[in-house]
């Protein structure tokens, strides 16, 4: 009941933020040239991952943050709930796309236990992402096999856990505190099959994304993992897809495995897009919780930008 | 050293992937451009006419991109742009206008301007329910003409 009244509310604010933007539109001929033009045709700035940058859910895209064109700027924010059996997180972001070549992004995710022995414990990261497109362009580029390609990094900052127990990640196995992933993107829009299809490659030691920190008793150092999206344009308000998100395992005590999610995205109009998702997160630290099975559940994120 | 190795084999083995699903869809995308299946969905001749007259309405009240219309031969462009759009969906006509280089040469048209061009045609489009999949087969045929379009 309570979520039908909240998803009620949601599609209101959407659609008065979208009406309230098409209103302002009527301006733009007399808007100075430093104002974003909201130049990009919706939805290819993708969404925000869990991470902060554009891209899809759980992996970034080649895409860059906004809905700047090649001659100006944009920029989002946004907010992402995951939550499962035992744990949920909840990540803050806002990301920056400047002449859509280079993006900028920041988050701050904190992961809590909301069942079992752990419940009550958080754990807090903040992440800061760049990212830069380096060849390619995914919507152009229809006459070649060219995708569109940009390299990234994220550091990571592991600031602890607390609630609970307060102490630095490193308590719970992990070698360190702080880490940067690398990655590679390639993303294509087969616009004649009305499909998009994403490669990433990441160089990381993070374990589940560095929530448990960085290196293990069974590895510490840089492992290359491969994620991939596959979506499906049902139209211009509708994008629907799956992930999968390939990780390392670092840590004897916590089994990791590969994410997955089935998704679908609408974007009402450039100001707003809403994903919702079945994610499915793995074992996550199966012999403290007593929870052998996978921790899946419900993904809701919510986008407001230009 | 070695990660960055690993990245390079991991890119190449996705690139090489890639190639073939690329191949795949190439090969389907060939298929379909040799019948007039998208032309058929856009309603034939009438269908993309009444799409044309609509999207040249939606350009002309474009706050964005209207001005680039003030100076055009619309009626003139309105005949080019069925022409074009009738080839380019499989149906039976041959465009007789300027090459995409030199018709918007010295125009200097941005990329936005492209876009905002793009979304008019596609509220054309939906307004005469063509279907998605349709719109976006003409979309990619139109897509790679941004290189020649957008000099700014």
């Amino acid at each position: 009941m309570k979520l039908t009244q909240l998803s009620v509310m949601t599609t209101a604010i959407l659609l008065i933020a979208c009406s309230a933007a098409a209103y302002a539109d009527d301006a733009v001929v007399t808007t100075p040239s430093y104002a974003p033009d909201m130049g990009k045709l919706l939805a290819t700035g993708g969404v925000s991952n869990v991470e902060g940058s554009a891209g899809g859910g759980i992996t970034p895209w080649a895409v860059i943050a906004g809905y700047g064109s090649r001659d100006s700027y944009g920029g989002n924010v946004h907010y992402t709930y995951l939550g499962t059996q035992d744990f949920k997180l909840d990540t803050f972001g806002v990301a920056v796309g400047i002449l859509d070549r280079v993006e900028l992004s920041a988050a701050k995710q904190t992961f809590s236990a909301t069942s079992g022995p752990l419940n009550g414990l958080n754990i807090n990261q903040d992440i800061y992402g760049i990212k830069v497109k380096v060849a390619g362009d995914a919507v152009y580029d229809q006459d070649s096999w060219m995708p569109q390609i940009a390299i990234g990094a994220e550091y990571k900052r592991n600031t602890g856990l607390s609630g609970l127990l307060n102490a630095p990640v490193t308590a719970l196995g992990a070698k360190k505190t702080t880490g940067t992933d690398y990655y590679v993107s390639a993303t294509k829009i087969f616009l004649d099959q009305s499909l998009l299809a994403n490669v990433t490659i990441r160089e990381t030691e993070a374990n589940q994304m560095g929530l448990l920190g960085f290196g293990g008793d069974l590895h510490d150092n840089y492992r290359a993992e491969f994620e991939g999206s596959l979506a499906y344009l049902i139209n211009k308000h509708w994008v629907a897809g799956v992930e999968y998100r390939e990780k390392p395992h670092n840590l004897s005590v916590d089994n990791e495995a590969a994410y997955y999610d089935a998704f679908v995205a609408w974007f009402p109009c450039k100001n707003m897009s809403v994903t919702l998702a079945y994610a499915n997160l793995g074992s996550i630290v199966a012999p403290v919780t007593g929870n052998n099975d996978k921790q899946s559940g419900a993904y809701l994120s919510l986008q407001a930008g230009f | 050293m070695k990660s960055l190795l690993n990245v390079m084999i991991a890119l190449a083995i996705a690139v090489a992937t890639t190639d073939v699903t690329v191949a795949q869809i190439a090969d389907a995308s060939h298929t379909t451009a040799s019948s007039d299946e998208v032309f058929q969905e856009f309603g034939g001749k009438v269908g993309i006419s009444k799409v044309i007259d609509d999207f040249l309405g939606i350009w002309a009240a474009d706050p964005r991109i209207s001005a680039r219309l003030k100076d055009a031969d619309v009626e003139r462009l309105g005949f080019l742009l069925k022409e074009q759009i009738t080839q380019l969906t499989g149906g039976p006509a041959v465009y007789s206008g300027r090459d995409m280089k030199s018709a918007h040469q010295g125009m200097g048209l941005r990329n936005a301007d492209f876009n905002a061009l793009a979304e008019d045609l596609q509220t054309a489009m939906e307004k005469n329910g063509v279907p998605t999949r349709a719109q976006n087969k003409l979309l990619s045929r139109l897509a790679p003409m941004e290189h020649d379009i957008v000099t700014k």
